[in-house]
């Protein structure tokens, strides 16, 4: 059990993956060849993909967007211990845990883009809309864990969120009814040091966030959140607690937000540069790229394929998001109610006659 | 059978957690002690402590893990404690429960019913008085109702369970054991969206919900014997409201008078008189009128008497009406 091994309390930090790419066998997690490699073609993907979103936005064709450079270990390690019969609750900087729980991407932009029809999950994904009010959606994930808990199915469901989330009140009574209820959660904090402007300093005075969990009555846990097969390992050991019956685990990922907070934000109004470069150099792409040098999966040839597929993948997703229609009228009145009622009918009905109609 | 609001709330907490095994009910003291007012009394020795669940005293996750349940596919009824308390949920109700279905264009819904004492007239504590209903009724996506007798509160709460949208069923904590009623003993719902006729008039509509109800009711009796014939709506439902129902009865009477229990501005008699400037001022025979609270912090139980709208008052109004 890796979890009981590392003591948050005493600033212990899980990593597999050390500085030459080598792995600690002790702790890694058991994938095959075509896993480990599936894993960092997601994660070369996430790049891709986020990067076009920033570009996107810059050229007029995507609106605000919250970039998760740098965070690509996190989002792909935590999303591919989950299968397809566990529920996941994102919060808004997760593009790589949609992707690996099959996500489309180009449903992901579109909303982005400004149309709520990108936020329909797919049938068969139990994944939740991101959630844009800070910690909001903790307590959504102990909904579902407790219901899964009452119907007795044995499943897990994971939470993300960023380290500001920690502060709301809405994280302390989510952790607080996982530990009572013994909800089967995973709750995996991206501490990516920031919260726009406001550092992670200034959100607790606790040393660490995985510390927390104590608190709360159930395990926390710190990991490397630049080391992808110490999250996945982290995070599928929490999955098996949680689907055994063992209850949640908090498990607070280190790693850094490398952009901006969004893109309206300017990020070198409050932070150093120095601390940037510090974190540039533990990209956990190119960390992950050693671990499969190391282990015979990597070459020059193999890295230009994936970087091709995922610019290829990308562009289409963009042609796909971008010749979707602009919604209709209806559209913004159908959903807002089961059966809409007599005014909203007779307010579409308005909008579709007035001088709005064809403004889009 | 012979029950009060309260019981009849309980009955249909029974019947509906009898018929569907989906429906759980969660909340502060809602297990073994049968909640604060008795609403969820019974049910833990029932249906056991899988379905009737004592939840940590915080209002944000009570609303925060429904909405995760109802979304798992549960049909939880969740309880806070008392309408005062509601706020630290307000973000929740808001930005999730009410909107869960557009912003996933139908993927996800929320069929949660979120029950919650309101209203004054009780001697309460501070905090324990409140008629906020109004905040909730502008939220796009989100169910308003109150019932006003024990035969409504039954079936209407019967019908809040089953809905798939999202419903705040708001409990007039001054009737839950003001009268007692013949009910039905089976189930029974009661139409959402659809206000009640009270009783039918010629000169004049009285547009009420809650426990203005049988304030209505006793003015219209004096009115009755000055000669006014009364016409008195239920609105039952507060959002979305049943306009179809509010216009037809005005323009049938040509004069509305609303009375509210909430403070004056901004509150749905507010909107109420709105809509009949809009769709119904060529029927009118007079403004319309309203009589609602000050817009003032509702007092402690010293003032209780001099700030609670009575009977009087409303039949005062009427007679102005009447009189214009």
């Amino acid at each position: 059990m890796i979890i009981e091994q590392f003591d948050p309390l005493r600033g212990q930090i899980v990593q597999v993956i050390d500085e030459g790419g080598r792995t600690r066998a002790d702790l890694e997690p058991r994938l095959s060849a075509a896993e480990l490699q599936r894993i960092y073609s997601l994660m070369v993907l996430t790049r891709a993909a986020d990067q076009k979103a920033v570009k996107l936005q810059r050229q007029g064709r995507l609106g605000t967007y919250a970039p998760g450079l740098g965070q690509e270990a996190c989002q792909v390690g935590t999303a591919f211990a989950f299968q397809k019969e566990d529920w996941a609750f994102p919060y808004f900087r997760d593009l790589g845990l949609y992707l690996t729980l099959g996500y489309p991407l180009a449903d992901y932009y579109l909303y982005w883009m400004g149309n709520e029809a990108g936020m329909r999950t797919p049938e068969g994904l139990n994944l939740f809309p991101l959630a844009i009010p800070v910690a909001s959606q903790i307590p959504h994930s102990v909904g579902a864990g407790l219901g899964a808990r009452l119907q007795k199915k044995p499943i897990a469901v994971v939470c993300t969120f960023g380290d500001g989330a920690t502060s709301e009140g809405d994280f302390h009574e989510a952790l607080n009814f996982a530990g009572v209820f013994r909800t089967p959660n995973v709750f995996v904090c991206y501490n990516n040091q920031w919260a726009i402007s406001t550092p992670r300093s200034r959100q607790t005075a606790s040393a660490t966030i995985a510390q927390k969990a104590l608190a709360y009555g159930f395990p926390g846990v710190a990991v490397d959140g630049n080391d992808v097969l110490a999250v996945l390992a982290v995070v599928r050991e929490a999955r098996e607690r949680a689907r055994r019956g063992d209850g949640p685990t908090l498990i607070e990922a280190l790693t850094y937000r490398m952009g901006h907070h969004t893109t309206s934000d300017d990020a070198s109004k409050y932070r150093p540069e120095a601390e940037v470069k510090e974190w540039e150099k533990k990209d956990p792409l190119l960390r992950f790229q050693a671990t499969l040098k190391v282990k015979g999966l990597w070459n020059a040839e193999f890295e230009k394929d994936l970087q091709e597929r995922a610019a290829r993948e990308v562009e289409e997703a963009v042609s796909k998001a971008e010749s979707v229609p602009p919604p209709a009228a209806e559209d913004m009145f159908v959903h807002t109610f089961k059966e809409m009622p007599p005014q909203l009918q007779e307010q579409l009905a308005a909008l579709k006659g007035s001088p709005r109609e064809g403004q889009s | 059978m012979i029950a009060t609001m309260a019981q009849a709330l309980n009955m249909a907490l029974a019947q509906e957690m009898d018929r569907d095994p989906r429906v759980i009910v969660l909340g502060e003291d809602v297990a073994q002690d049968g909640g604060v007012f008795r609403i969820t009394d019974g049910l833990l020795h029932k249906f056991g402590a899988e379905r009737v669940l004592d939840t940590p005293l915080a209002e944000s996750g009570i609303v925060g893990v429904s909405i995760g349940l109802a979304a798992f596919g549960l049909r939880p009824v969740a309880e806070i404690q008392f309408m005062g308390f509601i706020y630290p949920a307000f973000n929740q109700i808001v930005s999730h429960a009410a909107r869960l279905r557009n912003r996933t264009r139908g993927r996800f819904t929320v069929p949660l019913v979120i029950r919650t004492p309101y209203g004054a007239g009780v001697r309460a504590l501070e905090h324990h008085s409140e008629s906020t209903e109004a905040l909730f009724c502008q939220i796009p996506g989100l169910t308003v109702v109150v019932p006003s007798t024990p035969y409504e509160a039954k079936g209407l709460l019967a019908s809040s369970i089953r809905s798939e949208d999202p419903v705040l069923f708001l409990e007039p904590s001054r009737l839950y054991r003001a009268e007692k009623q013949d009910i039905p003993e089976e189930p029974y719902e009661l139409p959402l969206r659809r206000a009640r006729l009270v009783r039918e008039g010629r000169d004049l509509t009285l547009i009420a919900w809650g426990a203005m109800i049988p304030l209505a009711v006793k003015a219209s009796e004096t009115a009755e014997k000055a000669g006014h014939s009364v016409e008195i709506l239920d609105l039952r439902t507060l959002a979305p409201l049943d306009e179809a129902s509010v216009l037809a009865s005005v323009k049938k009477t040509g004069r509305a008078l609303i009375v509210q229990e909430a403070p004056r501005a901004c509150g749905l008699a507010a909107e109420l008189a709105a809509l009949l400037a809009e769709k119904a001022l060529l029927n009118l025979e007079a403004p319309v009128l309203r009589v609602t609270g000050e817009d003032i912090t509702v007092p402690l139980s010293k003032s209780e008497d001099l700030y609670y709208i009575n009977s009087e008052q409303v039949w005062r109004s009427i007679q102005r009406l009447m009189e214009f």
